[in-house]
């Protein structure tokens, strides 16, 4: 029995075939509808957390080490406690519970104790009338450090064990290793045709949403916590902070406001969030703290510098023997969600490509710098823009077209990956056929005169995981909905929308299901005291996971409804229909109710209106130690053709065209969908050409601003062209699955082999900036004359 | 978001009362757009107890041309009014394309002529905030005593980067200021110190009035090419400004190149009027000579690691904006910039 059949009764308009395009009858479902805070962030009205002010309001402001790797010897804070207008100060001993969003791996303190990891590790905090006093007592702070070697270079962490950045670990400096193989690898590769073995490098970068990480907390009399935090984990946030601060969950509450952009680096729970309502326990008073843009990349979470090394064997036609990956990752100072981001890196690859053997063994290293977590397509941008390369190098060696490769070996639909994950929909040949078309790759590729070319790659993504970070069987998402006797549905749920749009899913689900006007629906969320809980807006599981709850709980509510109005037209529940805000009886359409009086009948009939509902996976992935992290209810395929050229004498690549082709399942509302592809290829190409998250030689943050950071303007970016490819997935909502992360990761490779059509290099270590462009196009020209050589000899 | 550190705000209404107000306070500071000096303050690299804003002085605004054709731009100026302004495209067209090319439209707009002159010069070292350059342990051209660029390096090195200077330097511009002292009027050419902590040769209580731009000969083309990593908002890696004067027979009577943001002050390549002069834009001689002075731009600049980027790469770059721009403002185009 799948997931989908677990709900309740079925849809009025029957059963779809997997597969089946018809849009049915949706009235909702699969068109371009407003954002329901479109509005309100248009105008300026939405409240972010930074909008929050309450009375009596103090500010925070956190004292960062400027040192990479230290002992703290002393810390003194009398004089920052002394200071008029500061309330209160705290270090690392008024929260000594160490926390981490993986249960496994809790190795971080809201503030320093005993020992500072990168520079900009917090390690006080202070609570004042305004943010100039805050920051004025900082300086008055007096910390004593005794310092430690520090490491820059992951490949040091992986054979220096001491100094040991986290101490008390058998492994030294290395936070987690996986090795995991799948059939016969060497023999696969011995018997193949063709094999290249290759070294690719991957930078780190960071998400820089434009809202900065904030928080506000209030402790009431009666011991009640409240913090709005720009989190889009509310419940993981609930959990981290019953945890550190020693207080029994019921008596905190967490809120998640308007949020500004994410992209995975608010999935973490963060220093400020404890240090608020610490904060605010200690004084009574409501604290704010909001970082500054510095601190943001201080905090970080972003995409892990990967060195990756791969070898990959194919048949004479073509088809992969093969695949063999050794990858080390910088993880920067603490764990996060390194323990998935290890796995993630060698699970999520395989497919949408039949792999008949793989290995993979990645190690994921601590280093003195700010630690990395989840970015959009968290663990498996890196490997797939190696792998997506190195199948190019494939069909070269082999005089296939590179689009042929990739068909030659994808793997089917309803089928088993190699490491045993449930492949369900997969609409990758025709996300092929889409870019293959709509780029005029046949006509085009070859004659595009000199200094450009296209170039192909494909992907896959999760749809969310089966894997919740917390072990329990309970729903992965809930939804709750409340009937009011104006006709207004609200939706409550846990889910966090981070501008994704999720919030508006919701209504369009209740909308379609109840046959009510999108205007008649609210949708609350990501409150803990009021919503269901939801794991969070990450994994790109919102839409898959949430989706089917808000079905769930709308076809229970249906049932109610359509039961009262059965009554009283004394007819079938089968005729009953609720369409556009009107309950009709489809044998005699001069019989007619409109909603809100059928939510009257049903009120009378049964009881206050409302229903619940829920999602949670079916026993998924491979029977071996880690065989659910990368197990998915669906996934996602993406493929790309990117138009570049190269400016053969400055190094500098221009992106023309951007064709991306994404299976999402079905498109709830299309024109969402193709933000999140135009916004992922955006990110991608940003990571591919412009942006750079590193330290420099004394391990500070070679330039945390806007200014330094480069993210591509508008003058930078291309034109997009988004492909939707829908394959309706069986267990999706109406068929979906994700749109969020996916259709970044083709990007980067494609970009790559667009380069090397167009001048004949290849690049293998990111980021692709023009001094690397101009220093192999040199490469190239000196030993051009060498290889003709070779090739008379 | 950083605070600004707290000052008092003066606000003038004309030269001769914004003069006095700075004379009065010896750590005084002036603010014209404020898109230079309030980045920096925030980063508190100034921290000036008092402001003179001299966004209500009207006598420091606008472009007008004299009597013998030269032209005079207020130090008030937009640099977006300056890109956008007739007088100042047609007869000072690097200049336009220059201040085109400033940051993005928003600093353009608020961000002056007078302003861009007198920018502070930049360094990856020195542009930070506090704790950043605390954490580093400072460096010579604020609170410090070391130059990062070059380890055990006597001279700050940080950049000049702003866009303005290079063509106001083939323009022959001159800069006219107004302190207690009364007036002066200094060659743009004669301004610069090879020194990043202040390049420049002005007094604290100095007030710059206006720019003043000779009119150029009938065959006067301009243009400037500028490299930066994005299509808008980044200082330069590199400008280069272009003068070509041409005779009435079209061949090349004189020309001029000024480079900037690869050392603390802009530099005008030498030698190069000899190589183009005489050359006819369009004939292969005049290409020719154009390759020669790329070279030869080459061979004159060695930027240092002092602002983010490669400063091979920079140095790399040197000839192919040298003969871009050059060839740009042989056909009477430009700028020269990547989008």
């Amino acid at each position: 029995m799948s997931a989908r059949d677990l709900h309740g009764p079925g849809a009025p308009w029957g059963p779809h075939e997997p597969g089946s395009k018809a849009n049915v009858d949706f009235k909702v479902v699969g068109r371009a509808h407003a954002k329901v805070d479109g509005l309100a962030k248009a105008t300026g009205a939405a409240v972010y957390a930074d909008d929050i002010v309450l009375p009596g309001m103090l500010h925070a402001k956190t004292l960062r080490s400027p040192h990479a790797h230290a002992k703290i010897r002393r810390i003194d804070v009398s004089k920052a406690r002394a200071l008029k207008g500061v309330h209160a100060v705290i270090t690392g001993d008024a929260m000594p519970m160490k926390y981490g969003v993986i249960p496994w791996t809790p190795d971080e303190n809201a503030l320093a104790v005993d020992k500072v990891r990168f520079i900009g590790d917090p390690v006080a905090a202070v609570a004042a009338i305004d943010e100039d006093t805050a920051n004025a007592a900082l300086k008055l702070i007096e910390v004593e450090y005794e310092l430690l070697h520090a490491f820059f270079d992951p490949h040091e962490s992986l054979v220096r064990a001491e100094p040991a950045i986290h101490e008390g670990r058998k492994e030294g400096n290395i936070s987690k290793s996986v090795q995991l193989e799948f059939g016969a690898v060497e023999t696969a590769l011995a018997g193949a045709d063709v094999v290249v073995e290759d070294d690719y490098f991957f930078h780190g970068s960071t998400h820089a949403p434009i809202e900065p990480h904030c928080a506000v907390a209030t402790y009431s009399p009666e011991g009640v916590l409240t913090l709005w935090s720009a989190t889009q984990i509310t419940h993981y946030v609930h959990r981290a902070l019953a945890r550190v601060l020693e207080l029994p969950a019921h008596r905190i509450r967490v809120i998640q406001p308007c949020l500004g952009g994410a992209f995975g680096g608010k999935s973490d729970p963060f220093s400020l969030e404890f240090c608020v309502a610490k904060l605010a326990m200690l004084t009574g008073r409501a604290v704010k703290m909001l970082w500054t843009r510095e601190e943001v990349f201080y905090a970080h979470r972003g995409r892990h510098p990967m060195y990756l090394h791969y070898r990959s064997g194919a048949t004479k036609d073509g088809k992969l023997t093969g695949v063999d990956a050794k990858i080390l990752i910088d993880g920067g100072s603490y764990s996060s969600f390194g323990l998935v981001t290890t796995y993630y890196s060698g699970q999520l690859l395989t497919g949408p490509y039949h792999f008949p053997t793989y290995r993979f063994d990645s190690t994921r290293v601590f280093t003195n710098k700010p630690p990395c977590g989840p970015k959009r397509g968290h663990g498996s941008v890196q490997p797939r823009f190696a792998f997506e390369v190195q199948l190019d190098q494939l069909a070269e060696k082999l005089a296939l077209d590179p689009i042929e490769i990739r068909r030659r070996n994808f793997q089917g639909d309803f089928t088993r990956t190699v490491n045993g994950q449930r492949v369900t929909s997969n609409g990758f040949l025709q996300c092929l056929d889409e870019v293959e078309r709509a780029s005029g790759w046949k006509a085009r590729r070859g004659k595009l005169g000199p200094g450009r070319g296209l170039g192909v790659a494909g992907s896959m993504y999760i749809s969310g995981t089966n894997y919740p970070v917390y072990p329990n069987d309970m729903p992965q998402a809930g939804v709750q909905l409340k009937v009011d006797r104006s006709g207004l549905v609200t939706v409550f749920t846990g889910g966090n929308d981070i501008g994704q749009g999720s919030n508006s899913m919701c209504a369009y689900i209740v909308a379609e299901e109840l046959g009510i006007p999108l205007e008649r629906i609210r949708v609350v969320a990501a409150d803990t005291d009021l919503c269901p809980v939801d794991l969070g807006a990450y994994s790109s599981r919102v839409t898959f996971m949430v989706g089917n709850a808000t079905i769930d709980a709308c076809r229970k509510l249906r049932e109610k409804l359509v039961a009262a109005v059965a009554e009283k037209w004394q007819c079938a529940p089968s005729r009953v229909r609720l369409i556009e805000g009107l309950v009709i009886d489809l044998d005699d359409t001069s019989r007619s109710l409109t909603s809100v009086e059928a939510f009257h009948l049903a009120e009378t009939k049964f009881d206050t209106l409302g229903s619940t509902g829920s999602y949670n996976t079916p026993k998924l992935g491979g029977d071996y130690r880690g065989g659910t992290i990368g197990a998915s209810p669906a996934y996602s395929f993406t493929a790309h053709v990117v138009d570049a050229s190269v400016d053969t004498e400055t190094g500098r690549i221009t992106v023309h065209d951007v064709w991306i082709a994404h299976d999402c399942g079905r498109a709830l509302n299309p024109m969402i969908v193709a933000g999140q592809m135009e916004g992922s290829a955006y990110m991608g190409l940003a990571e591919a050409l412009y942006e750079e998250h590193d330290v420099n030689r004394f391990g500070l943050h070679r330039g945390p601003s806007l200014l330094d950071y480069r993210l591509p303007t508008s003058l930078d970016t291309p034109e997009f062209r988004a492909l939707i490819v829908e394959s309706i997935d069986p267990e999706g909502p109406y068929g979906a699955k994700e749109a969020g992360e996916g259709p970044l990761h083709p990007c980067l490779p494609a970009l790559s082999n667009a380069i090397y059509d167009a001048v004949g290099i290849r690049l293998k270590h990111l980021p692709f900036t023009p001094a690397k462009v101009l220093a192999a196009l040199r490469a190239k020209q000196e030993s051009a004359p060498l290889a003709a050589q070779g090739g008379k000899r | 978001m950083l605070r600004l550190p707290k000052f008092e705000l003066c606000t003038p209404t004309t030269v001769a009362e914004a003069v006095a107000l700075l004379a009065e306070s010896p750590d005084a500071m002036i603010v014209a757009g404020g898109t230079d000096l309030v980045p920096n303050m925030k980063h508190e690299l100034f921290t000036p107890s008092r402001v003179v804003s001299l966004a209500q002085v009207r006598e420091l605004r606008g472009i007008c041309r004299n009597a013998d054709g030269s032209l005079a731009i207020g130090a008030m100026t937009s640099l977006a009014e300056v890109a956008a302004s007739e007088l100042v495209r047609a007869q000072a067209p690097a200049l336009a394309q220059a201040c085109s090319l400033v940051a993005g439209p928003q600093l353009r707009t608020m961000g002056t002529l007078g302003g861009n002159v007198l920018l502070d010069t930049r360094c990856q070292w020195y542009n930070q905030t506090y704790f950043w350059r605390e954490a580093l342990g400072f460096c010579m051209k604020k609170d410090g005593e070391v130059c990062h660029v070059v380890k055990g390096g006597k001279n700050c090195v940080a950049a000049a980067s702003n866009d303005s200077a290079p063509p106001l330097m083939t323009l022959g511009a001159t800069l006219e200021f107004a302190s207690p002292r009364g007036r002066r009027a200094i060659a743009i050419d004669d301004f610069w110190v090879a020194d990043g902590i202040f390049n420049k040769k002005v007094e604290r209580d100095e007030v710059l009035v206006s720019i003043q731009v000779p009119k150029a000969p009938a065959g006067h083309r301009g243009a400037y090419g500028k490299l930066r990593d994005r299509g808008s908002i980044d200082f330069p890696l590199l400008g280069v400004a272009v003068r070509l004067d041409l005779d009435a027979q079209g061949a090349v009577e004189h020309a001029d190149v000024v480079v900037t943001a690869l050392a603390a002050q802009p530099k005008r390549i030498t030698k190069l009027d000899a190589i183009l002069r005489g050359q006819r834009p369009g004939t292969p001689e005049f290409e020719a000579a154009v390759a020669e002075a790329a070279a030869l731009a080459h061979k004159q600049c060695k930027p240092l690691p002092n602002i983010p980027g490669d400063a091979d790469y920079r140095r790399d770059m040197v000839p192919v904006y040298v003969k871009r721009t050059l060839l740009a403002a042989s056909r009477g185009e430009g700028p020269v910039h990547h989008v």
